[in-house]
């Protein structure tokens, strides 16, 4: 990615009622501010013009096929984590339109869409949610096999992260070495410091750009006071995490892919795809194209796909993962173990949507456990 | 087209409430270049004047509930190169199958002054029990844009972009946020097949499986959830028979929970 994120801007302190300004300030930059919003009783990325539209107030309650939420002790902006939404949906969107062509004499016209997209700058953005973004880099930002549309989207992209105060009980950053505290890949980053005495947050340039927009914002500087205040909201959420995933899931999947775990997991999974489709990592899609009536037009559309469908695997002859065991494995054992082989990293970042999102609840990291105390040993 | 002939196309009813073949008038916006493409010859529904077949394409709706219907598919079969059946009741037996459940004979006596009058089957069931079908459009009423796109991959020579895949994925993509989860709502959608445009999870209802089963669906992983959220066993049982309670996945969920 030819974003370069560094800066030498020392952190400074952002007022609540400055979170205005912010939007404002990136507004009148010319991006499209989307932004953390409650909508349809959950927490969910949507565009964002004012800072009164963030969902004060409101914490998040997660666990294998629930979440709920709940009026917070404190009026602060941040005290959820991640909803059902990723940023995946602006940088990779659920269907493009790829090109289209018009019947011109016997042959065809092809004319790729101009993409006009207004650069997104994201408010929120989470430690887990930089690594995935950073993940998916890796598959559509390639070389050979680039994807302009992302390409351009994600270097456009203006990122304010904030770093977590509290993780839900799905979340198994730290154990996945990808939060919560926000190390790099964001222009700005924001902890929130709420007490009797203040509503402020400590932003920390990650960029150029984001040092530039932070010198336009009224702020004051920061003291060791601050510092330390904000290192000790990293540090509680780390040390509240309650889910890990078990250690070298890597090589223990490539040793087990006869596991009688894989058949009962498949039991309860539905073979729906909710966990791909709210995964952030998750890129698979299809291609789909159509026609008019009049056969005059056609158009190439691409939209998301999930390994969990049987068209997914389908070649000539019919699918070749017709069982929803061979499916599971499959999703599971390249999340977390061939995705290494394939693009050098983990394409897990242990955000618990799959765990949350799942009608039945199941939990990669507990199909993970299970499997590992089948060894035995320590 | 110029020069070619246009394809004749019937539709054809049988037990049915006519909403789906209302759903190709529906098509407002397109229904001048539906009838610039093919020749509508036979469609009671819009028109008394018929064209004699053989037809290039058939759909069908409605399922087969009396012996004269069981007659009546067969000389449709006959006469059409495809035949296409749309709607839940062309494709599982619709709403009235769940008179497959019990005693047609009592219902008669009860309900009718004049039981002798009434001439009917024991069960209500699919086209596709009866003829071989070439495709089956799925939906309560059906989609009117998913009928377009079968009409135009007919026309078109190609096969139907019209996935077989669940609910969940429709709901994900319009970022419709999950009632099950959200808000624990017993919802079909993740054993229901996607293409309604997810109507109801977006009104914050849980899905009714107007679209029947999905491919390889996994209904009792669902109900047992669905017993966690507190739905006692006769619910279970309720919520899988509706307009698709003779589709085989559902049609043996429910019949687990009696």
């Amino acid at each position: 990615m030819a974003t370069h994120y560094s800066s030498s801007a020392p952190p400074v302190r952002l007022g609540r009622h400055s979170l205005q300004a912010l939007i404002d300030a990136l507004r009148g930059d010319g991006y499209t501010v989307i932004g953390p919003r409650l909508e349809d009783a959950a927490i969910v990325y949507a565009p964002l013009e004012s800072a009164d539209s963030l969902p004060e107030g409101w914490v998040d309650q997660q666990e294998g096929g629930h979440y709920r939420l709940l009026r917070g002790e404190r009026p602060a902006l941040f005290d959820y984590v991640v909803g059902p939404h990723s940023w995946k949906r602006y940088l990779y969107p659920p269907r493009q339109r790829l090109w289209q062509a018009h019947k011109q004499g016997k042959g065809w016209r092809v004319k790729e869409p101009l993409d006009n997209t207004a650069p997104y700058a994201f408010i929120g953005v989470r430690s887990c949610e930089i690594h995935a973004m950073r993940i998916q880099d890796r598959v559509f930002d390639n070389g050979a096999f680039a994807d302009p549309a992302y390409i351009k989207r994600r270097q456009q992209a203006f990122i304010v992260a904030v770093n977590c105060a509290h993780p839900a009980a799905t979340c198994f950053c730290t154990s996945m070495n990808s939060g919560p505290r926000a190390k790099e890949g964001f222009d700005l980053c924001m902890t929130e410091l709420l007490d009797e005495q203040r509503h402020e947050f400590l932003v920390e340039a990650g960029s150029d750009k984001g040092a530039a927009l932070l010198t336009r914002l009224p702020h004051r500087p920061c003291d060791e006071n601050d510092l330390r205040q904000a290192e000790a909201v990293a540090t509680a959420a780390s040390q509240a995490m309650q889910r890990e995933m078990a250690p070298d899931v890597a090589a223990l999947l490539k040793r087990h892919p006869e596991h009688p775990r894989w058949q009962e997991v498949a039991q309860r999974c539905l073979s729906c795809a909710n966990c791909t489709q709210v995964c952030p990592t998750c890129f698979c899609s299809t291609v789909e194209d159509v026609t008019d009536l009049s056969g005059q037009t056609a158009q190439r559309w691409r939209q998301w796909d999930s390994c969990f469908t049987l068209d997914f695997s389908y070649i000539h002859g019919g699918s070749i993962r017709r069982e929803t065991r061979s499916r599971y494995r499959q999703w599971m054992t390249h999340k977390l173990s061939t995705w290494h082989d394939q693009f050098d990293t983990s394409g897990c970042v242990g955000c618990g949507r799959c765990i949350t999102w799942c009608p039945v609840g199941i939990d990669i990291t507990e199909e993970a456990k299970a499997i590992r105390d089948s060894e035995g040993g320590t | 087209m110029a020069g070619k002939r246009k394809p004749k196309l019937a539709v054809w009813k049988f037990s049915s409430c006519d909403g789906c073949q209302l759903s190709l008038l529906d098509c407002e916006d397109e229904l001048l270049t539906v009838a610039a493409s093919v020749e509508i010859a036979y469609f009671l529904e819009a028109t008394r004047a018929t064209i004699k077949g053989p037809y290039a394409l058939s759909l069908v709706e409605g399922s087969i509930s009396t012996p004269e219907d069981a007659e009546r598919i067969r000389a449709v079969r006959r006469q059409s190169k495809v035949l296409i059946t749309i709607g839940a009741c062309a494709t599982s037996g619709g709403i009235q199958a769940l008179r497959n459940f019990q005693d047609v004979e009592q219902f008669i006596s009860t309900v009718y002054a004049r039981p002798e009058f009434i001439d009917t089957l024991a069960t209500s069931t699919a086209i596709a029990e009866h003829v071989p079908v070439d495709f089956e459009l799925r939906g309560c009423p059906i989609d009117k844009h998913q009928l377009l796109e079968v009409l135009n991959a007919f026309l078109n020579g190609r096969k139907p972009n019209v996935p077989r895949h669940s609910q969940c994925i429709e709901c994900k993509q319009a970022g419709t946020v999950c009632v099950m989860v959200a808000r624990g709502t017993p919802c079909l959608g993740p054993v229901t097949q996607a293409g309604c445009g997810n109507l109801c999870p977006s009104c914050n209802r849980g899905c009714y499986g107007c679209f029947g089963p999905k491919e390889t669906p996994n209904p009792a992983s669902l109900s047992a959830r669905f017993g966690e959220l507190g739905m006692a066993q006769p619910a279970v049982k309720q919520i899988y028979r509706l307009f698709n309670a003779h589709a085989p996945e559902f049609q043996q969920e429910s019949q687990r929970h009696e």
